[in-house]
């Protein structure tokens, strides 16, 4: 495998934000989960729940509900607004405001027709979803107290809405309130306190559900307003509801972190009189849990530790598989550090800022170096504007520095003399000295050839941008679009080390490869069924590597627009089952110029070396040798040497990149340090403590 | 009436008293009035109210393993033994209704251990013994906890169903100890109305399955308070609650789906091992480890404790007899040592020795009293506790108690806390009666005299330290006249005489460490015993200081029993142990016996009987004095039962039928408390003389109870007339039997004159006795005038406040 020196970058202070909201598409298989901090992603339920879309957020632009109508994604916050996405552009496509103060819950019915917000002034509100807009309809019955969950009867006749210490249900033809029911308030000095039905489900067969402050599960009869049964859950607040598909299982989640399932159960076997009864319990959060929803196989929660977990619910699931597992989403599956190869720079993307830092340099042998020059941070560069950083790139010789959110893109050069750093702009709006050409107004991803003398920019339309810079200025030199195919947003983007071939990939797992002498479409990757994760291209070969987040891999020759013989070899042997098993993306590819049968992969646990000489293993041959292999001599370890070679040393990767001078620098972020800059958790007794 | 025993001297060993009551769930009667619980060979019967033993269901020859009550009728009860019988019986009168034999397996009530459940038909005849051929194996590989196996609703039916269940709940153990985890099965219950099975986890989680008939789509709920395995699970009969225990000895209720909802009931003492619910679910019953039944109220307010023989994991001190109560005196509950009386086979109290909380928790190093002594009045009592028996930081304490006659127990006198510098062996209190002395041995090589402080502050503190060339001491034992101190250091024994602390002398025997000693009583008090650990019996002569005889047995326990000169030697050979019991200046054992059991035997005590049996028969002479105990390795306690002695408890469970089959009127319940207590007089003072006198009560209260309500005179007349009817007159049928018996008694008491010329111990025996014989009066008379007095005549008193 080789040995490498490496960089332990830990001063990458990334922290997720909070997940909010969650909205699940029965018809498409998507998740859209909505985060504190305003951005939305879309995670593909059935495709192993890779993260296909990240809309960023803005400053104070709080989401408080999501909702699904048809294909369509509406949101909510306590801006008053109520915004729909652009998912194939990956944008805000307008946002209008419901004037009823903040809003605290939204919810589309089932037919597709209508969106209800509840808004802080007691107002229901109906919007009429229009084909290409929404449109404000009217008012339900305005009570007096904030509106805080709602839900729609399936057949869309009727609203149930979670308030202050009561639930109403209303007539949607008339607007009136039907019945009132009124939620307890807890025992003891929580008695002054007001009860907040956080949440609301609303059955076909008339039941509602709620969860509240007090931290009840409670069923109540919609004909006859009367409440059916109780649950008590948690001494601490009930945040979210969510009820299967089929309506026999409910999951609630809770501010002291787990998730309660209850199951509508007949009693006695064979009979048809069922109940609600509670019966798991998952503790996989250590923090509020603000959003849950049962998709067909799985509970997917997420709260304020940043975290979206999918539990499988085993009795669902058919056979065991790598869909079957528990699976914990840290970190985006984008990344967030971009590394100035030839200068030893690193570019951090945080939300609101960018930081760039030069590498320490170290002395000595051994398994630990000491470090002779510690990292340095060069640039602190706030984002203009309230939109947060959607993309970000450093050219490889480290003059380089560009960004773009969902308004502007913006170029910077670096002037490096001795230990003044200067920055000079070059924006499209700015007045500076060489303006950026006016195609340039934002990207999806950007990248920078190898010999940093060209700007890729993906745009709208799944098309690339091709900008020349120089120190005089930039240049609009072209735009590559694909000949046919969707129009999605790219979300990768690789050029060839030999300045000829770039690669795009796009949410649709198309891959398209462009000539750049040619600036024409050179070829069409066959499109496969999952996304790609990750892709580069083969200095030597120019093979265009691709990772796909169903873990399988696949090499295509360029020149020869086919696959190559190893790629063909993979898919006929197969992959091991480990390998196939893991449960996060491989987030880069790199390839080492030392050995170029080597080619380098890592996710958020491992780094991965596949050497493409050796042979590849088979279900019976054991995946992890490395400890077997040492303790064989020379000669045995040729025969049970396989082609994946993987080091688990490092721990919550969120990048590694392979220097010039053959030193790795793997950027870590420890989810220890993540959890210490936390709030703090609601206290619990722990048994003996 | 004539009462004549025909004494036929076979040895029974037998479970008689002290047994454990835990071993199987006790069960409630359907009018909630009895408590039947499995109690060695024996069904015991117990009134929930007032906690007595009213009788026993006596007739299975091994351990009972299980009981249940006859579904068809609820005044029947199946028991089921390790003899390989069932049997039917009528609880309340006490009569074997039916037996089934040769089902070598179990039965519907219970799987005998390590065999298949299996379910027995028993045939429907009017004979009372009959074949059961019908059989049908339930289950196989269940574990042989009974808690391990639980019925669903609608067991009778026989439907298919219910067998069933078990099954998705073994699929989804074996599913899930392949993660590692700690929740194996340790208990199961089933709702008796909703198809729910609840099962207890070793990791102290509670499980409630549901939809289990489904393959894949069973669910489960999950509740967790125990913080150790879950011993037992128990729903109330309408289902409403579910009752949990475990090894914190705190009863849980838990409402059933109701989530966390529960109740509370701590501090029961030892770890839950069953619960019982009757069946209109107004009692609970609880067994613990420490062999102990707890009845509760479902209100949960303890109502009754019903406290067998508490055999912990082991029974550090040794067995010994309270020279006042004769109670046998051992470990009992955590840090106490408890006193039981053998004959009435009932707890009569703790004593706290170590007097600190106890924690039930698994793996705690706690204080336990590992040793202690009575001296020859029972006046003191010394007791050492130790903690650290693993760890090297060992700490111990020796204690000596005295006996307060004002609030008649034992009061805490001197506590000595470094009383050697290493862990005490052995202690053993001088037996003469003008001063009291004791000798502790220790690891680290000494022995030291405790003497009472001359000062009017009594407080022990040390006399002597005496070593032998720096080696371990290994026993030691007082002479029966307390002028010898015998001490075995290793393979010597030096003897030394306590007046002045001198070396009198020491025996040196052949290789072997000496493991017990005992000095001779009586006429055989010249001998000294000893065993060594390389099998060897040696007895010396203290007059010559010589070997008189050795012999080459493997001797695991030596027991001299204080009323004679006898000594019984528990010998373990060839996987079972025998039994000798001889007179040290004889060669030739009195009384030897094979196999007694299959276990060692390291614990064994004579207990004195309240009277004197008057055996003829040679070799069963030495049980007529007192009786000889002993406990096995697995905590069994076992005694040699004559022919007479079970006669006598089978005459005695007969009398109680006719009591009880008097229907329960007011009348009943004055009379028949009246009955009870008799009956329990009868039992402790004089059985075999008392006995004639109850039909002629019983007369008397069958002509009350049978005459019409109209007819009868007032209550004053009856009164009157019941209360001479009760008094016992001087002549008439009753001196027959009464004559017969003492002729019997005199031939014994002849016949022991010889052997009591020498005994010294004799006064002592006979002040504590009922008879003590003078020569004016006649023995008749005099018994007569004996029984008078002692009669209860306190229930007159109630009659009398009871009119308004």
């Amino acid at each position: 495998m080789g040995e490498f020196k490496v960089h332990r970058v830990r001063f990458f202070d990334y922290m997720p934000s909070g997940i909010r909201a969650l909205a699940f598409n029965q018809d498409t298989e998507r998740m859209a989960v909505a985060r504190m901090d305003g951005s939305v992603e879309v995670f593909h339920c059935s495709d192993r729940f890779f993260q296909e879309k990240i809309i960023p957020g803005r400053e104070q632009f709080g989401i408080e509900g999501l909702s699904w109508v048809g294909e369509r994604l509406f949101s909510a916050g306590l801006n008053g607004g109520i915004t729909e996405y652009d998912l194939t552009n990956q944008k805000v496509k307008y946002t209008i405001d419901a004037y009823g103060g903040p809003i605290w819950t939204i919810a589309g019915n089932q037919q597709g027709t209508h969106l209800a917000v509840g808004c802080e002034d007691g107002t229901v509100k109906l919007f009429e979803v229009n084909e290409d807009n929404i449109q404000f309809e009217r008012n339900l019955d305005r009570q007096k107290s904030r509106i805080v969950s709602l839900s729609w009867h399936p057949s869309g006749s009727k609203i149930a809405a979670g308030m202050m210490d009561m639930i109403q249900v209303f007539n949607v033809e008339t607007g009136h309130s039907m019945h009132r029911m009124l939620a307890d308030r807890g025992v003891g000095t929580s008695r002054s306190k007001e009860c907040v039905v956080w949440s609301v489900v609303y059955l076909s067969d008339g039941t509602i559900i709620t969860g509240d402050s007090v931290g009840m599960v409670k069923l109540w009869d919609d004909q006859t307003g009367t409440l059916i049964k109780s649950h008590n859950v948690t001494k601490c607040d009930v945040l979210a509801l969510s009820v299967s598909q089929n309506e026999d299982s409910l999951v609630a989640g809770t501010s002291e972190g787990i998730v309660v399932q209850f199951q509508f159960v007949s009693m006695v076997l064979g009979k048809d009189d069922k109940e609600w009864v509670r019966t798991r319990t998952f503790r996989n959060h250590t923090h509020d849990i603000r959003a849950v929803a049962e998709i067909t196989t799985a509970v997917v929660s997420g709260g304020m530790d940043a975290q979206l977990v999918v539990r499988p619910l085993l009795d669902k699931i058919e056979e065991r598989s790598a869909a079957s597992a528990l699976r914990k989403i840290h970190f985006p599956h984008r990344r967030l550090v971009a590394c100035a190869r030839k200068s030893g720079l690193m570019l951090f993307q945080y939300p609101g800022h960018l930081e760039l830092w030069r590498l320490g340099e170290s002395e000595g042998k051994g398994s630990s170096l000491f470090v002779k020059r510690n990292p340095e941070k060069l640039l602190h560069l706030k984002v203009k504007g309230e939109d947060h950083i959607r993309c970000s790139a450093v050219s490889p010789c480290g003059e380089w520095i560009v960004y773009s959110t969902a308004s502007t893109l913006r170029l910077y050069r670096l002037h490096c003399d001795n230990n003044n750093i200067k920055l000079h702009e070059n924006t499209l709006h700015g007045p500076e000295i060489s303006k950026l050409p006016k195609v340039l107004s934002s990207a999806n991803q950007l990248c920078f050839s190898s010999d940093s003398s060209h700007l890729f920019s993906a745009s709208a339309q799944s098309s690339v941008h091709l900008v020349s810079i120089s120190q005089s200025g930039c240049k609009f030199v072209g735009t590559l679009k694909p000949k046919s195919g969707s129009h999605q947003a790219i979300h990768l983007l690789a050029a060839s080390e030999d300045g000829k071939w770039v690669a795009s990939a796009n949410s649709d797992h198309e891959v398209h490869i462009y000539n750049l002498q040619t600036r024409k479409a050179h070829c069409t990757v066959p499109i496969y069924s999952s996304a790609v994760t990750a892709m580069g291209i083969h200095p030597a070969t120019n093979c265009l590597f691709m990772m796909h987040a169903d873990q399988q891999m696949f090499e295509y020759s360029i020149e020869q627009k086919q696959y190559t013989d190893w790629s063909r070899t993979v898919q006929r042997k197969g992959l091991h089952r480990l390998w196939v098993e893991r449960d996060t993306p491989c987030l880069n590819v790199m390839f080492n110029p030392q050995n170029p049968s080597h080619v380098i992969l890592h996710d958020m646990y491992m780094l991965c070396i596949i050497d493409q000489s050796l042979p590849l293993p088979d279900d019976k041959t054991q995946f992890y040798n490395q400890l077997t292999l040492k303790s064989l001599t020379e000669e045995q370890r040729k025969s049970h040497s396989h082609a994946f070679k993987v080091c688990k040393t490092f721990k919550d990767i969120l990048c590694v990149e392979l220097m010039p001078d053959q030193s790795l620098v793997v950027v870590e972020r420890p989810l220890e340090d993540i959890a210490t800059q936390l709030p703090a958790p609601i206290k619990q007794k722990k048994f003996a403590t | 009436m004539l009462y004549i025993y025909i004494y036929i001297y076979i040895y029974n060993i037998v479970r008689c008293g002290g047994s454990k009551v835990n071993l199987r769930p006790p069960i409630i009667s359907t009018d909630s009035r009895f408590l039947l619980c499995a109690s060695g060979d024996l069904v015991k019967v117990y009134s929930t109210r007032t906690e007595e033993w009213l009788h026993s269901l006596q007739g299975h020859t091994n351990q009972v393993t299980g009981i249940a009550l006859n579904p068809a009728n609820h005044l029947q009860v199946y028991s089921c033994s390790v003899d390989g019988t069932v049997k039917l019986w009528d609880f309340i009168d006490g009569i074997l209704i039916k037996a089934a034999y040769e089902c070598n397996c179990l039965s519907v009530i219970y799987q005998k251990i390590n065999s298949p459940l299996v379910a027995v038909h028993l045939p429907k005849s009017a004979e009372q013994e009959v074949e059961a051929k019908e059989m049908s194996v339930v289950s196989s590989h269940i574990s042989s906890n009974p808690s391990c196996t639980a019925f669903g609703r609608g067991v009778r039916a026989h439907s298919p169903l219910h067998i069933m269940t078990f099954e998705p709940c073994f699929f989804s153990l074996k599913a899930t100890d392949k993660k590692g985890a700690k929740n194996a099965f340790t208990c199961i219950a089933c709702h008796p109305t909703d198809d729910c099975i609840a099962t207890g986890h070793e990791d102290g989680k509670i499980r409630l399955w549901r939809n289990f008939i489904h393959k894949k789509e069973y669910t489960y709920s999950t509740q967790h308070w125990h913080h150790n395995a879950v011993n037992t699970l128990c729903f109330t009969p309408e289902g409403t609650h579910l009752l949990s225990g475990g090894i914190e000895s705190v009863l849980v209720q838990w409402q059933y789906g109701a989530g966390n909802r529960k109740e509370f009931l701590p501090r029961l003492g030892g770890s839950i091992l069953h619960i019982s619910v009757s069946s209109d679910g107004q009692l609970f019953c609880t067994s613990h480890s420490d062999n102990k039944i707890t009845v509760i109220e479902s209100s949960f307010k303890v109502c009754g404790v019903i406290q067998g023989l508490v055999k912990g994991d082991g029974v550090l001190t040794d067995l010994m007899i309270d020279p006042r109560s004769k109670a046998l005196v051992l470990n009992g509950k955590p840090g106490h040592l408890q006193f039981y009386s053998l004959l009435r086979d009932k707890h009569l109290y703790n004593l706290d020795i170590v007097q600190q909380e106890y924690i039930y928790e698994a793996g705690l190093d706690q204080f336990e009293v590992v040793k202690a002594a009575f001296d020859i009045k029972g006046s003191w009592l010394a007791t050492v506790e130790e903690r650290g028996q693993k760890s090297s930081d060992l700490e111990f304490f020796l204690k000596l108690w005295a006996f307060d006659e004002r609030t008649q127990s034992f009061v805490l006198n001197t506590t000595i806390t470094a009383a050697h510098t290493d862990r005490i062996i052995s202690m053993c209190f001088s037996s003469s009666k003008e001063t009291t002395m004791l000798v502790t041995i220790a690891e680290d090589g000494q022995f030291k005299a405790w003497c009472q402080g001359a000062d009017d502050q009594n407080f022990w503190s040390c006399d002597f330290v005496g070593s032998y060339h720096n080696l371990k001491p290994t026993n030691c034992s007082f002479s029966a006249d307390s002028s010898l101190l015998a001490v075995s250091f290793q393979e010597v024994i030096t003897i030394w005489s306590p007046e002045t602390w001198e070396m009198l002398t020491t025996l040196c025997q052949p290789p072997g460490v000496i493991r017990d000693l005992c000095f001779g009583r009586l006429s055989c008090s010249k001998y000294l015993l000893g065993t060594t650990t390389r099998n060897l019996l040696c007895c010396w002569n203290l007059l010559t200081c010589a070997l008189e005889w050795s012999s080459s047995v493997e001797v695991s326990k030596l027991q001299p029993d204080p009323l004679s000169e006898n000594v019984a030697a528990f010998s373990y050979q060839s996987k079972h142990t025998d039994v000798f019991v001889f007179k040290p200046s004889e060669p030739r054992p009195l009384f030897t016996n094979k196999n007694v059991c299959s276990e060692k035997v390291h614990r064994a005590v004579f207990v004195p009987r309240e009277e004197p049996l008057n055996n003829c028969d040679e070799s069963s002479q030495w049980l007529n004095r007192s009786q000889l105990y002993f406990l096995t390795q697995n905590m069994d306690l076992l005694t040699f039962s004559t022919a007479t002695e079970e006669d006598r408890i089978l005459s005695s469970s007969k009398q109680l039928v006719i009591d009880d089959s008097v229907a329960v009127t007011p009348f009943y319940l004055l009379l028949g408390k009246h009955g009870q207590q008799q009956q329990k007089l009868n039992t402790q003072s004089h059985p075999a003389a008392d006995k004639p006198q109850q039909p002629q009560g019983s007369v008397t209260i069958k002509e009350l109870l049978h005459t019409p309500a109209h007819v009868l005179p007032a209550a004053s007349v009856l009164c009157s007339m019941f209360v001479n009817s009760l008094l016992i007159s001087n002549t008439g049928v009753q001196q027959d039997p009464l004559r017969e018996e003492m002729d019997s008694e005199k031939e014994e008491e002849d016949s022991e004159e010889e052997m009591e010329a020498c005994d010294s111990q004799q006064e002592l025996r006979v002040q504590g006795s009922v008879d003590e014989v003078t020569l004016k009066l006649s023995k008749a008379q005099e018994r007569e005038l004996k029984r008078v007095r002692k009669t209860d005549f306190s229930w007159m008193a109630g009659l009398i406040d009871s009119k308004p």
